[in-house]
């Protein structure tokens, strides 16, 4: 291969737009949406860590993700420091993802899917219904952005940069996670769970830290929401969340670095984007999501891998009549 | 000292007794041959060894160590393998892949999420050679699912000895392979050094026989003879069991 490949150049391209996305976007709030393209994508790449490759499809992230902007709303307004609060919200997180991963991996499969899904809609009843230390449905709003190194964020174009920053972190920590000998046992519990055990893996030990591993990056992705909104209320802890988070996964791509990604910006556009000018945007998302599924059950990125290689193929046998001949 | 030493191992599913007080001894470098019909239970036995499942009742040791109430992860870590009769491997691997995760398991390598795996260049060599001994080694980057049944028994007994047990135990390795396949792993197996104690279950007295110093035979979950192959074979009990009723 000479030095270039076709997904470095790719790579390449889409990072120079990250970074000018303040640039030619302009507006304000479309530079916002692209943030909270970016901080979902954190969530989704979170998730995808059991999804895709433990093979525990979670339905109760969304809980995590409350938790940590929780945390550091209520720490905030009960006056502590940004550093403070945000340590609080990973470490708090932390100790809620260990518990959900001590209760939910009693099981796997459908077993596993129910646990989560109870153990969020208990987070979302805290945060709905517990007032007193969550203001309930008012939710919790923040008067100022953390500065990180002096740098003030209150701009919508400082707050991408330091959004951008963050998602390149987890990008990297994903990437080389996936790469890793962990990475490598956390898909073979997924694929022979017994034989791993066989060979001498703790499986259950290497699921929870993969739960930890996913609840860290759903803090960061929390705590980028509240900075990003100032602002916080139950339904960022219902189902639904959780649902559409887990929809981010499945319909990008599990098991892919870019699937998650590719499924945060799908569902953030349609819902700050589109819904501006279709009233019913989430039935064009439903739709959406159905042709995904009819059209590429790997999911997008993984499909239109597959689907670019096909056609590649074709064209290249109508240039060369000759079915046989090798290059 | 004894290589494996099973003493009264029982199991029951529900009311169904599958394992009945089986006590068998394996010396080092021993190979034995565990046959029996179908249901006799064999790979139950074979599960119980590994722990894959608990027992109700007696001991499993091994070189003296008694490993009992060991999780089965551990039992691995001390030297026990084996092969599946139902062939388990990871289907979205490479062979190489295959073997690197069983490498791997034994390695204190495999709790670090920071380096490469691909860049692990003693893993990799060793599980290359693992596959050259079973002779899969000019095809070890082809995907699993691409590969013939044939060659994935290869690969699980790749898998296994690539862990360098002190004891494998292999599940009906020349199950469902063609005469020119039984040949081949027949031959692989014989290569094994004598270091590594074999015990191997087949349904098929006659593939295996040659291989086995001792042969243990079990019907409806217990020991019902057990010799040297010409004992066993000129018991009439055998004949009872594979030709009677």
């Amino acid at each position: 291969m000479s030095g270039v490949s076709a997904p470095r150049v790719a790579f390449g391209v889409a990072l120079f737009g990250l970074t000018t996305v303040p640039l030619w976007v302009g507006n304000s709030y479309y530079i916002d949406v692209a943030s909270q393209i970016l901080l979902f994508a954190v969530f989704a790449l979170a998730l995808n860590v059991l999804v895709g490759y433990g093979g525990l499809v979670s339905l109760g992230h969304a809980g995590l993700f409350a938790v940590s902007g929780y945390t550091a709303g209520l720490m905030l307004q009960a006056g502590f420091g940004h550093a403070a609060a945000d340590v609080g919200a990973v470490l708090m997180t932390l100790l809620t993802a260990a518990v959900f991963a001590v209760l939910a991996l009693r099981s796997t499969g459908i077993g596993f899917l129910m646990i989560t899904l109870a153990l969020g809609q208990i987070l979302w009843g805290i945060a709905y219904r517990w007032a007193d230390l969550t203001n309930g449905d008012n939710g919790v709003s923040i008067s100022t952005r953390p500065a990180p190194f002096g740098i003030s964020l209150a701009g919508a174009s400082s707050f991408y940069y330091a959004t951008l920053v963050v998602f390149l972190l987890a990008l990297i920590t994903m990437t080389a996670f996936a790469r890793s000998p962990f990475g490598a046992s956390l898909r073979g519990t997924r694929d022979q769970a017994r034989r791993m055990t066989a060979l001498g893996y703790n499986v259950w030990l290497i699921r929870f830290l993969a739960f930890l591993f996913s609840g860290f990056w759903c803090s960061i992705a929390g705590l980028l929401y509240i900075y990003n909104k100032q602002f916080i209320s139950p339904q960022v802890s219902a189902l639904q969340a959780s649902a559409e988070v887990l929809l981010m996964v499945i319909s990008g791509g599990t098991a892919t670095l870019m699937g998650p990604i590719a499924g945060a910006a799908i569902v953030v556009v349609m819902k700050y984007v589109v819904s501006a000018y279709v009233v019913r945007w989430s039935l064009v998302l439903g739709v959406i999501f159905v042709a995904i599924i009819s059209f590429m059950p790997e999911g997008l990125v993984p499909g239109s891998v597959r689907i670019w290689g096909f056609a590649r193929r074709r064209w290249r046998a109508r240039r060369k009549p000759a079915p046989g001949a090798t290059p | 000292m004894t290589a494996l030493a099973v003493t009264g191992l029982t199991k029951s599913f529900g009311g169904l007794r599958v394992t009945d007080g089986v006590s068998l001894t394996v010396e080092p470098g021993e190979r034995r041959l565990i046959i029996g019909p179908n249901g006799a239970g064999k790979t139950t036995l074979f599960n119980l060894i590994t722990g894959e499942l608990a027992s109700d009742a007696g001991t499993v040791a091994l070189f003296g160590r008694d490993i009992t109430r060991s999780a089965c992860r551990r039992r691995a870590h001390l030297g026990l393998a084996r092969t599946y009769q139902i062939i388990t491997l990871f289907p979205r691997d490479t062979i190489l892949r295959n073997v690197v995760l069983a490498l791997l398991g034994l390695s204190g390598l495999r709790w670090n999420p920071f380096v490469g795996l691909d860049r692990q260049r003693h893993l990799v060599t060793c599980a290359g050679e693992a596959l050259a001994r079973v002779g899969l080694g000019h095809i070890a980057d082809r995907p699993l699912t691409e590969t013939s049944y044939g060659e994935r028994r290869r690969v699980e007994i790749a898998m296994a000895m690539a862990q360098n047990p002190k004891v494998l135990l292999l599940d009906e390795p020349f199950a469902g392979l063609s005469i020119d396949e039984r040949r081949d792993v027949r031959q692989l197996l014989a290569a094994i050094p004598r270091d590594v104690t074999i015990v191997m279950i087949e349904h098929n007295m006659d593939v295996a026989l040659d291989l086995a110093d001792r042969v243990t035979l079990l019907h409806f979950g217990a020991v019902i003879v057990e010799g040297t192959r010409a004992e066993v074979v000129a018991d009439p009990r055998t004949r009872e069991v594979y030709l009677g009723e």
